[in-house]
């Protein structure tokens, strides 16, 4: 199986007053092209650190991260933004990790804009393809951020990270703020995004729920440490962890969206 | 913002209407006084409401008061408007590149900054004008030049925080240059509270304007509220209604345009509270 992120032996330590803090403490791992990895763990395990440090809005101390065989860590500037297009991420609150002042189709013409995907008279087709790609009306493109629900919020980040067509999509706990029934949607999306696109993701939650109806593998976090790595059907079956042990027993049952990787 | 919100306090009524009425004089001045405010019009030093040709009067050369006040606010409401609009563009420009630069970068603005902010600002205005010499141009940029720094630290202080927010984030993640997350997302984001700083700042221009044609580094050719004032000194014990009526035009021109900026700050204010 050839990998398409490959990290290794990251660490990170904050100073929290005048005591220094290990956020990461060795984390390695690793993702195939088309994969879902769920990084685990229970709040301020470090699950977004990695996430942030890998789409280097936080510099690690120390480690290595190979995407698509590249040095990730050693990139500057121009070359830094360009393999962004491939390397994208859907925060959390989409509220927040939105411009206010945007609208819907700004935000997706945003990356189409800055990577040069399509001309600019083919833009606003492009746009409306996206929007309709993630289950959204074409006739949202000219809303206001606050003028759509949290789920249609979600859909357009997903539409933002979509447009570039990356390998890797880093999902910080991007469906942990929505109701049941639209997390259910939100996951069904995604599973057949990956399933038409190929992309890989990089789900990030506390909720395992979530986790066992999309995920291929399973790394479960604690500390700042990986404590637990494997298959997501052997991990949720029988955790070795106790991380592990407390994250199943506190999980109740959610449908399977995800195919199998081949 | 509705207009009922604008209108929720009789001061902002008030300071609307003033300025309302100030802009109409503005507009109307080349309509109703046609020919040249500064031409000589009547009688040397006619008082007021005795030639109803003239009704305010004429000053020291004969020339009509009423249209001097007219074209007069044209001249201040020009020069704090445009003062005004220099400062806020050079100030959020300059507290934008600080904050979101951080750094070195930040440390050498924001001492220019300090700099700017120890000397006196009308000194620095005296100065500018008296070295290059009196024009529309330069008495607006002689304001500009010392007005610039309040909404520089504004706007340094919200980008701050702006920087470290999702949004940012997000768009740095989208490969956005750092120039344009700067200016198209931190920027207008960041504006709100400087502009909210504006009426204070057309209010101190009109005043820093009339205080400059009154020391006579006004621009000569225009006729300016501060000027008037400094002709009527030499015959403050026999006409003082020459100082007095344009003195009277400009506290109703800087209380007008002040309430009225209150006004649009409490409106938003209450917007933003409802959100």
């Amino acid at each position: 199986m050839s990998t398409l992120l490959q990290v290794e032996g990251l660490s990170k330590r904050y100073r929290r007053g005048n005591q220094e803090v290990a956020a990461l403490d060795g984390v390695s791992l690793s993702i195939a092209p088309g994969e879902t990895l769920a990084l685990v763990g229970p709040s301020g395990s470090g699950k977004s650190t990695v996430a942030r440090i890998l789409l280097r809005l936080v510099e690690p101390d120390a480690g290595r991260i190979s995407f698509n065989g590249e040095a990730l860590l050693g990139l500057r500037g121009a070359a830094l933004r360009a393999i962004r297009a491939n390397l994208q991420m859907v925060f959390q609150d989409p509220m927040a990790a939105f411009n206010p002042r945007a609208t819907v189709a700004g935000l997706i013409d945003d990356p189409l804009r800055i990577h040069g995907i399509v001309g600019r008279a083919e833009r606003p087709r492009a746009i409306a393809t996206l929007l309709e790609r993630v289950g959204l009306a074409t006739e949202l493109a000219g809303r206001r951020v606050h003028e759509i629900s949290g789920g249609q919020r979600q859909r357009v980040a997903i539409a933002r990270a979509l447009a570039t067509r990356p390998a890797l999509i880093v999902l910080d706990e991007a469906v942990s703020a929505l109701d049941v029934l639209v997390r259910a949607d939100i996951l069904s999306l995604l599973a057949e995004l990956q399933r038409d696109e190929g992309v890989a993701y990089l789900f990030i939650s506390h909720d395992l729920g979530a986790v066992r109806a999309i995920a291929h593998r399973i790394a479960i976090m604690d500390g700042g440490r990986i404590v637990e790595q494997g298959e997501a059907a052997t991990v949720i079956a029988a955790p070795a962890s106790a991380t592990g042990r407390a994250l199943v027993a506190a999980t109740p049952e959610l449908p399977v969206f995800k195919e199998t990787v081949s | 913002m509705s207009l009922g919100r604008l209108f929720r306090s009789p001061e902002a009524v008030a300071g609307f209407a003033i300025l309302g009425l100030l802009v109409a004089i503005a507009l109307l001045a080349p309509v109703l006084f046609p020919g040249d405010p500064l031409a000589i019009a009547g009688q040397p030093l006619t008082r007021p409401f005795q030639d109803w040709t003239l009704p305010l009067g004429t000053d020291r050369l004969g020339r009509d008061v009423l249209a001097g006040l007219f074209h007069g606010a044209r001249t201040s409401l020009a020069v704090g408007l445009a003062a005004a609009a220099a400062s806020i563009l050079v100030g959020s420009v300059v507290g934008t590149v600080a904050g979101f630069a951080g750094g070195l970068v930040d440390e050498v603005l924001m001492r220019i900054t300090d700099a700017f902010q120890t000397v006196p600002g009308f000194l620095l205005s005296l100065a500018l004008v008296s070295v290059v010499g009196p024009s529309l141009g330069v008495v607006v940029a002689a304001i500009a030049l010392s007005a610039w720094t309040g909404p520089a630290r504004i706007a340094r202080a919200e980008v701050l925080s702006i920087r470290e927010r999702d949004y940012v984030a997000s768009a740095r993640v989208i490969g956005m240059h750092p120039v344009e997350i700067a200016f198209r997302e931190v920027l207008p984001n960041a504006l709100p509270p400087v502009l909210a700083l504006s009426s204070v700042i057309v209010a101190a221009a009109i005043l820093t304007e009339a205080a400059l044609s009154f020391l006579g580094l006004g621009d000569p050719n225009r006729v300016t509220w501060g000027g008037m004032i400094a002709e009527g000194r030499a015959v403050l014990r026999s006409a003082p209604y020459l100082s007095v009526i344009p003195g009277i035009a400009l506290v109703l021109a800087v209380l007008g345009v002040y309430l009225a900026g209150e006004g649009v700050v409490e409106g938003t204010a209450a917007r933003e509270g409802q959100a």
